[in-house]
C-alpha cells in the first residue's frame, strides 16, 4: 500500500489529537449546558424568593425552564454541529494532504 | 379489573357502554387506528428482506427520519404524562419534558457520532463489534428487553386510560389487551420499513393533535401565563375577590381545587409534592424536607438526560441515516421538533389544574393522566359539540402516542429476540425464511408479555414509569456508550461488570419503590391489609434510602462508570489487540474509508 500524501493516520499522533479536539468540543458544550440545568435547582434552593418573582405570570423559575431552556439547547446544538463539521473538514484535509 | 360484571350482563353491557360514547371521539380515535393500521400493510408489501425489517435498509432521508424519530420517542408519557404529571404535581413535573428534550443534546455531543461512524445495527451489534465478543452481545442484549419492558407499561398504561375515557365504563385492562393486540399485530406485519413511514406521519399528528386543541382552550379561557398568575403565592397580591366556586384570579376564572389537590404554592414553586414526597411521609418539617427534595431533583435530571443517550429503541434509528453529516443534521432537527412538542403538554396541566380539579379526587385511568383527553371538552359548555370535537382530536394523537412508540419498542426487542437470542444463539444456521418467522414469534411474546406487564399499573402515573425506564438506561446503556466510544482503555470485563452493577441495581431499587407503592394503593382500594406493610414501615423511617431506590441515578451512574473504570484497569490483559484501529473507526471522518479497511482486516480472523 502506497503512503498516503499526507500524514499517517495509522499513527499514535493522529488518532490522539483527533480524539483530543473532538471530546473538547463536546465537553465544552456539555459544560456550557450542565451549568446551566445544574445550576437552576441551586437558584431554586438558594434564592426562593428571586425565582417565584412574576415575569408575564409566569414565576421566574418557570419562565426559564417551561420556555427559555428549549431555545437554549438548540443554540448549543447548532454550534456543536458547524464546529464538528468543520472538524471533520480539517481531520480530512490533513490525512489526505495538500492536493 | 372487575372480569365478572364486565361480562356478566353480556351485550347489554356491550350496548350501555357504547350509548355513553361520544360519537366525535370515537371517531377521530378510529380514523387514526385504521390509518395507522393501513400503512403498516401497505408498506408492507414493500417490505421484504430481513434487512428490510430490521433497519429499514439504511437510506432514509434527514426529514423522514428526523420526523420519525420525534414520533417514535413522544410517547404517551410526553403527549398524556406530562401535562398530567405537571396538573399533579407542578413545577417539579417540568424537569421531565426539559430533560427528555435535553437529553438528545447529550446523545449528539457524545454518542450519536461515533456509533454512527462504527456501524452497527444495534447497541448489541456495537457492543460485539467493540469488544470481539459474542459473550459480551447476550449480555448487553438483556437491557433491550429490561428498559424495553419498563417503557412499555407506561404505553400500556396510556392506551387503557384513553380507551377508558373513550368508552366509559370499558373496565381499564381491556383497553390494554385490545390496543396491545392490534399493535402486535401491526408490528408482526409490518416490521421497521412500515414503521419509519407511520412514525414520521405520527409526529405530525401528535403536534396537531397537541397544538391546535390548547391554542382553542387559550384563545377561550385565556393565555398560559393567566392560568399561571392565577395561582398565587404569598409573595403575590392576594386575589381581588373570591367565592366558594369559582375565585377570580387577576383575569381568568378557576374552579375550586377539592382538598386532594396541592395548594397553589406548594404546586407553583419549586421542591413541591413530587420530590418532597418521601420526606413528608418521614414527618419532616418543611424545611428539612429541602435537602432531600434538591436530591431528589438531581437524580432525577441525571436519570433524564443520561437515559436519553441509552435508549435502545432510539439509537437504533441513528443508523437508517446514510451518513454521518446526515445523523447530525437528523440529531438537530430531532432537538427543535421535538423542544416545540414539549412546550405544549405543560399548559394543557396549568389549564387543567384551574379547569378540572376534579380529577385530583380520582385515581388511577380516571386520575390526571387523562387531563389531555378531557380538557377540551370544557368548551361543550359553550360552544356545543366543539369541545367533543377537538377531545376526539387529542384522543387522536394520543393513540399516535402509544401506538408508536409502542411499535418502536417491540421492534427492537423483537430485534434482539429474533436477531441475536434466536438467530445467534439458538439456531445461528437458519434461514431467512426461517428468521423472518422468528421474528413474528417473537413480535407475539412480547406484545404479550407487554399486555399483562400493562394491566397491573393502572396506579402508577405515566410519567413517573418512564422516568424509571430512562434511570435503567442511564444506569446501563449510557455509561457503557460513552465509555466505550471515549476511552481505549475500556475492557469487555469492565464494561460487563459496569453495566450489570448499575443497571440491575437501579433496576431492583425501581422495581421495588413500585412493587411497594401499588400495594399500597392496592390495600388502600380494597381498605385491606398491605401485603408491604413492612417495606412501607421502612421507607418512613429511611426517607433518603426511598429516594434512593426510587430515582437511583444519582449512585448509580457514577458507580457503573467507577466499576467500569477500574475492572477495565484491572483487567487490562484483555485489551483488543487493534484498539487503536477500533478507536480510529469511531472518530475519523468517515470520508477517510477506515471502515472499508477495518472490515477487510476483520474478515480472515472471524
Amino acid at each position: 500500500m502506497s503512503a498516503p500524501p499526507g500524514e499517517d493516520i495509522h499513527s499514535e499522533a493522529f488518532l490522539h489529537r483527533l480524539m483530543r479536539e473532538q471530546l473538547r468540543l463536546s465537553v465544552a458544550c456539555a459544560a456550557t449546558f450542565c451549568i446551566a440545568l445544574l445550576g437552576l435547582p441551586l437558584l431554586n434552593y438558594f434564592f426562593p424568593e428571586l425565582m417565584a418573582k412574576r415575569v408575564f405570570g409566569f414565576t421566574l423559575s418557570w419562565f426559564i425552564l417551561g420556555v427559555l431552556f428549549f431555545p437554549f439547547v438548540w443554540i448549543i446544538a447548532y454550534v456543536f454541529i458547524r464546529r464538528s463539521l468543520a472538524l471533520e473538514q480539517k481531520e480530512i484535509k490533513r490525512a489526505q494532504g495538500p492536493q | 379489573m372487575s372480569l365478572a360484571p364486565f361480562f356478566a350482563e353480556g351485550s347489554s353491557s356491550v350496548i350501555e357502554v357504547l350509548k355513553r360514547t361520544d360519537p366525535w371521539i370515537l371517531c377521530f380515535s378510529l380514523i387514526t387506528v385504521v390509518a395507522t393500521i393501513w400503512m403498516g400493510f401497505w408498506s408492507a408489501r414493500k417490505s421484504k428482506t430481513a434487512s428490510d425489517f430490521f433497519v429499514a435498509g439504511r437510506g432514509v432521508s434527514v426529514g423522514w427520519n428526523a420526523s420519525a424519530i420525534s414520533g417514535e420517542y413522544l410517547s404517551a408519557a410526553s403527549f398524556m404524562g406530562v401535562a398530567g404529571m405537571v396538573m399533579k404535581n407542578g413545577y417539579d413535573a417540568l424537569w421531565y419534558p426539559v430533560c427528555y428534550a435535553c437529553g438528545y443534546l447529550f446523545l449528539l455531543l457524545f454518542i450519536a457520532g461515533p456509533l454512527r461512524r462504527f456501524g452497527a445495527y444495534t447497541i448489541p451489534d456495537f457492543a460485539e463489534g467493540r469488544y470481539d465478543s459474542a459473550l459480551f452481545r447476550k449480555i448487553a442484549v438483556v437491557f433491550v428487553l429490561f428498559i424495553g419492558f419498563f417503557y412499555t407499561m407506561p404505553q400500556m398504561k396510556g392506551a387503557g386510560t384513553t380507551l377508558a375515557y373513550i368508552f366509559p365504563g370499558l373496565p381499564y385492562w381491556a383497553g390494554v389487551v385490545l390496543v396491545g393486540a392490534i399493535i402486535t399485530l401491526n408490528v408482526a406485519l409490518g416490521g421497521m420499513k412500515g414503521i419509519t413511514l407511520v412514525q414520521a406521519f405520527q409526529y405530525w399528528a401528535k403536534m396537531f393533535a397537541i397544538s391546535v386543541p390548547i391554542f382553542v382552550l387559550m384563545s377561550v379561557y385565556g393565555g398560559y401565563h393567566q392560568h399561571l398568575a392565577a395561582n398565587r403565592t404569598s409573595l403575590d397580591a392576594p386575589a381581588l375577590m373570591e367565592t366558594a366556586h369559582s375565585v377570580e384570579g387577576g383575569e381568568v376564572l378557576r374552579k375550586e381545587p377539592p382538598p386532594q389537590a396541592p395548594k397553589d404554592e406548594s404546586w407553583i414553586s419549586p421542591f413541591g409534592s413530587l420530590t418532597t414526597k418521601a420526606a413528608a411521609k418521614a414527618g419532616l418539617k418543611p424545611k428539612d424536607q429541602r435537602p432531600y427534595s434538591l436530591l431528589y431533583t438531581y437524580s432525577l435530571i441525571i436519570a433524564l438526560v443520561c437515559g436519553t443517550a441509552g435508549l435502545p429503541h432510539i439509537l437504533v434509528r441513528f443508523y437508517t441515516n446514510p451518513d454521518g453529516v446526515a445523523a447530525k443534521r437528523t440529531t438537530m432537527w430531532v432537538m427543535i421538533l421535538i423542544g416545540v412538542f414539549y412546550l405544549f403538554p405543560p399548559v394543557f396541566g396549568v389549564l387543567g389544574r384551574n379547569w378540572l380539579p376534579d380529577l385530583y379526587a380520582a385515581t388511577g385511568a380516571k386520575g390526571t393522566d387523562k387531563i389531555v383527553l378531557e380538557l377540551p371538552r370544557i368548551l361543550n359548555e359553550k360552544y356545543g359539540p366543539w369541545g367533543s370535537v377537538l377531545s376526539g382530536i387529542t384522543c387522536a394523537g394520543a393513540f399516535a402516542a402509544f401506538m408508536s412508540t409502542f411499535s418502536g419498542l417491540l421492534v427492537s426487542m423483537t430485534g434482539a429476540l429474533a436477531h441475536d437470542v434466536y438467530g445467534r444463539m439458538l439456531r445461528p444456521g437458519a434461514s431467512a425464511d426461517q428468521r423472518l418467522k422468528a421474528f413474528k414469534v417473537a413480535t407475539v411474546l412480547v406484545g404479550t408479555v407487554a399486555v399483562l406487564l400493562g394491566t397491573g399499573v393502572e396506579q402508577l402515573d405515566i410519567n413517573f414509569m418512564v422516568g424509571q425506564a430512562f434511570a435503567i438506561a442511564a444506569a446501563s446503556y449510557f455509561p457503557l456508550l460513552f465509555l466505550s466510544s471515549w476511552w481505549r482503555g475500556m475492557t469487555m470485563t469492565g464494561a460487563a461488570t459496569g453495566m450489570l452493577t448499575g443497571g440491575l441495581l437501579a433496576l431492583g431499587g425501581i422495581t421495588l419503590t413500585s412493587v411497594s407503592d401499588l400495594a399500597l394503593q392496592a390495600s388502600l382500594a380494597r381498605k385491606s391489609v398491605n401485603h408491604l406493610q413492612g417495606l412501607e414501615d421502612f421507607w418512613v423511617h429511611h426517607p433518603m434510602v426511598r429516594i434512593f431506590c426510587e430515582q437511583p441515578a444519582i449512585w448509580a451512574v457514577p458507580l457503573a462508570i467507577a466499576v467500569m473504570i477500574v475492572v477495565s484497569r484491572l483487567s487490562s490483559r484483555q485489551l483488543p489487540a487493534d484498539v487503536r484501529m477500533k478507536m480510529l473507526v469511531l472518530h475519523a471522518p468517515e470520508e477517510l474509508g477506515l471502515k472499508q479497511e477495518y472490515i477487510q482486516e476483520h474478515q480472515p480472523g472471524h
